[in-house]
């Protein structure tokens, strides 16, 4: 699956988007932050205050304890501050 | 509905006659402008989810046809580095009378700061860093779901 990074959730991992391939054990939103915050420091310093952060899955607001099984996109980003 | 994401200006004057161009049922066009303050800022940067963006203000304006007699709503939201003075965000509601008008705009708006996926970065004398979200605006957004449910 494909994941997006915006605002300071980019700048902190170092990229926009990457492709992953996570683990079965990976089922939910939560899950997946947490996997990812394990790959590296970068990760780990823009996940460390989960709470925060929000997500969408194929471009539609989604919670930490959504399932992601056949997302094709999933995006993490900081509340919004558009307007 | 016209909702656009765009890096260049809008016309407000041009975008209400396109509202209203060729029809005698519009009574009403409501409108607001988002403008860049300059109080303690030099510039902002605008962010946003492609595809994401367009799509959940396109719900939103969906969702207040749903509420409102609506003739026709336009959102236009810019994105990229903005100077103090610059239009933002233009939302336009028309409707055969005020009310309808006048909420929809609101509503839209409320839920556009809240829902749709924009991140301001802020560049001051030297330093720069993104905007944080203010619960004042997940307040406002908050109360028309209270009204829903009150209905």
């Amino acid at each position: 699956m494909k994941l997006l990074y915006f605002a300071w959730v980019r700048e902190r991992i170092g990229k926009p988007e990457e492709e992953i391939d996570p683990p079965a054990s990976v089922r939910t939103v939560g899950d997946l932050v947490a996997w990812l915050s394990g790959r590296g420091e970068e990760y780990a310093y823009a996940f460390e205050n989960a709470a925060v952060i929000r997500a969408a899955i194929d471009r539609n607001h989604v919670r930490p304890e959504t399932q992601i099984a056949g997302a094709r996109e999933i995006a993490f980003f900081p509340p919004m501050t558009g307007g | 509905m016209t909702v656009r994401i765009q890096r260049e200006d809008f016309d407000v004057g041009a975008e209400i006659a396109a509202l209203s161009r060729g029809r005698t049922d519009i009574g009403a066009v409501a409108t607001f402008t988002g403008i860049c303050r300059g109080d303690d800022i030099v510039a902002m940067t605008l962010e946003h989810y492609p595809g994401m963006a367009e799509g959940e203000i396109a719900r939103h304006v969906a969702e207040a046809e749903k509420r409102w007699p609506l003739l026709g709503v336009t959102v236009i939201h810019r994105y990229g580095r903005l100077v103090p003075g610059d239009n933002i965000v233009l939302i336009a509601a028309a409707s055969s009378h005020r009310e309808a008008a006048f909420a929809a705009a609101e509503f839209l708006m409320d839920y556009l700061k809240t829902q749709a996926p924009f991140w301001k970065k802020e560049e001051r004398a030297g330093a720069q860093g993104w905007v944080e979200a203010r619960k004042s605006d997940d307040a406002a957004a908050a109360r028309w779901s209270t009204q829903k449910a009150a209905e």
